[in-house]
C-alpha cells in the first residue's frame, strides 16, 4: 500500500501550525466577503447554536494511522504518535459510569493501533455502552495481528463505521493511497464473512462516502443505492448504509483547497448551501468529542483546530454533564461544512 | 464588457427574473421538476444535461454540469462517453443528410 501523502507536521507545512489554518478560515482575502457562521445563523434565525443532552461520546484514540489520506482533517499517519493512554481512557470510563451517554463512537488514526484499543472497547462493552468504530478498513489486513478484528467487533457487538469514497479504486486510491481499494474489499469480505452488512446478524457496517475534490456529496440515497449495486456485483460484498459525509476545510484537505486555487470557491459553495434545517441537527449539538490528551470539544472539527470548548470543565477527568450542556458551542467558518446542502455529520446527511 | 463570457456570472442566472419575474419563476420550478429524481435518475440526468451543454456549447452549462454529476456520483469514464454521445449526434446528424444529398444526386443525373 502506497500512502497517498504524507503528514503536514512530517513536510514542515505552515498549515501544520493550527493558528495559520485559523487566520486563514478568518481573515484570508478569499473569504473576507463571506458572512461569519454566528452571523448566519442568527441572519437565519436560528440565533445562538445551543447544545441537547449529549447521547455521543466521541472518542479520539490518536492521531497515529496506517495511511495518510489527502483529505484529512486529522493530520494523521504513520509518523504521528499522539496516541491516548490507558489513563485517560479509564477517565472516559468513569465520566461515562456518572452520565446518561449511551454511545460511544471510537475515532482516530487509526484507534485500532492503539495498543489499549482492545482492553478499551472490552470495558465499554461490558458497561452495555453501544460502541463505534471509526475502521479504515485496510488496517484489518494491515498486520496478522490486525486479521482478528472482525471477529473481536462481532464479539462485543461493534458498529464498524468504515470510508470508501468510491466503489472504484481509480477514486479511491487517488484519495486515501495506492492497493486501498482492493486492501479495503478485502476486509469488507472478513467482515462480511463473520456476519457484518447481513441480514438480521444485528452486525452493522456503514459506509463512508466523501467527494474526491472540492465538491459537495450528492443525494445519499441515490449514492447509496449506486454503491450497493456495485460493490455487491462487481465485488460481492455487502454493506448496511452509505453515510455521506462533507470535506470540512481544516488540515490537509483546507493545503489541498489552497494548493488547488479552489479555496475561495469551496468556502463559498458551502455558505450559499447553507440549509437552516441541516443547521438544527448539527451533531454538536448532542456530541461531546475528546481528545487523545483528554481535552473536551465541541466535535472532532473543534478538537483539529484546538478551538476547547467554551465552558469551565475542558477535561475529561472532571466531566460534568449539566455543566458541560450548559455552554454556548464553538463555532467558526468551517461550520458551514456541517450546514451545507443536506448538512453533513459524523453520521451522514441531516435534512 | 470586456469579454462575452465570465465564470462569475454563472451565479447570476437566477437575476434574469429582474426583468420577467413572472416568466423567469415558471422557468425556475419547471427547471427543478425536470432535474427531481423520476423515472431517470439525477446522476442520468444530470449526464444528459452535460452532453446537451456540449452540443450547444454552452461554457455555462459544461461549468455547471461538469460540477453536478461528480456530485452525482458520475465517474470521469462516464462523463467522456456522454460528450462522445454529444459529438456522435452532432457528427450524425451532418452525415446522415448525405441521404438527401444523395437523393438529389440520383434525381438530377442522369
Amino acid at each position: 500500500m502506497a500512502l497517498a501523502t504524507t503528514s503536514l507536521i512530517r513536510r514542515g507545512s505552515e498549515l501544520s501550525n493550527v493558528g495559520v489554518q485559523r487566520q486563514l478560515l478568518q481573515q484570508d482575502a478569499a473569504v473576507l466577503s463571506l458572512p461569519q457562521f454566528d452571523e448566519q445563523l442568527m441572519h437565519s434565525g436560528i440565533g445562538e447554536l445551543r447544545p441537547l443532552s449529549p447521547s455521543i461520546l466521541q472518542i479520539n484514540l490518536g492521531k497515529m494511522c496506517n495511511q495518510a489520506c489527502k483529505h484529512c482533517h486529522v493530520d494523521a499517519g504513520p509518523d504521528r504518535t499522539e496516541i491516548m493512554s490507558r489513563e485517560i481512557m479509564q477517565q472516559c470510563l468513569d465520566a461515562l459510569d456518572a452520565s446518561t451517554i449511551s454511545t460511544v463512537d471510537l475515532t482516530g488514526g487509526a484507534p485500532e493501533m492503539n495498543p489499549e484499543f482492545r482492553w478499551f472497547v472490552e470495558q465499554l462493552s461490558a458497561r452495555g455502552v453501544m460502541v463505534m468504530v471509526r475502521c479504515n478498513l485496510t488496517i484489518i489486513v494491515a498486520n496478522p495481528k490486525y486479521h482478528d478484528l472482525p471477529q473481536f467487533y462481532a464479539e462485543h457487538g461493534v458498529h464498524v463505521v468504515s470510508s470508501l469514497p468510491f466503489y472504484d479504486a481509480t477514486y479511491t486510491d487517488r484519495q486515501r493511497g495506492g492497493g486501498v481499494f482492493h486492501d479495503s474489499i478485502r476486509a469488507l469480505k472478513m467482515l462480511n464473512d463473520v456476519g457484518y452488512g447481513i441480514e438480521n446478524s444485528g452486525l452493522l457496517i456503514d459506509l463512508v462516502y466523501n467527494p474526491v475534490g472540492a465538491l459537495l456529496p450528492g443525494p445519499q440515497a441515490s449514492l447509496e443505492k449506486e454503491f450497493k449495486r456495485n460493490l455487491s456485483d462487481k465485488h460481492n460484498v455487502v454493506f448496511n448504509s452509505l453515510h455521506c459525509i462533507t470535506n470540512m476545510p481544516i488540515s490537509r484537505f483546507l493545503e489541498f483547497l489552497v494548493n488547488s486555487g479552489n479555496y475561495e470557491r469551496y468556502m463559498r459553495t458551502l455558505v450559499d448551501a447553507f440549509n437552516p434545517a441541516a443547521a438544527h441537527g448539527v451533531m454538536c449539538r448532542t456530541t461531546i468529542s475528546v481528545g487523545y490528551d483528554g481535552r473536551l470539544y465541541d466535535c472532532d472539527f473543534n478538537q483539529m483546530l484546538e478551538m476547547p470548548v467554551a465552558s469551565r470543565v475542558k477535561h475529561i477527568a472532571e466531566f460534568d454533564e449539566a455543566q458541560i450542556t450548559s455552554r454556548m458551542i464553538a463555532t467558526d467558518r468551517h461550520c458551514f461544512g456541517c450546514t451545507a446542502g443536506s448538512g453533513s455529520s459524523c453520521g451522514g446527511q441531516l435534512a | 464588457m470586456k469579454t462575452y463570457y465570465d465564470p462569475a456570472d454563472l451565479p447570476k442566472f437566477g437575476t434574469i427574473s429582474q426583468l420577467q419575474p413572472e416568466l423567469a419563476e415558471k422557468f425556475f420550478d419547471w427547471y427543478g421538476a425536470v432535474f427531481a429524481e423520476g423515472a431517470l435518475t439525477q446522476r442520468e440526468k444530470s449526464l444528459i444535461a452535460l452532453a446537451v451543454a456540449h452540443a450547444v456549447q454552452c461554457p455555462y452549462c459544461i461549468d455547471a454540469y461538469t460540477t453536478d454529476s461528480m456530485q452525482k456520483g458520475a465517474t470521469e469514464q462516464m462523463m467522456m462517453e456522454a460528450v462522445h454521445v454529444s459529438a456522435a449526434i452532432r457528427g450524425g446528424a451532418s452525415l446522415v443528410h448525405g441521404v438527401q444529398m444523395m437523393n438529389k444526386v440520383n434525381e438530377v443525373s442522369m
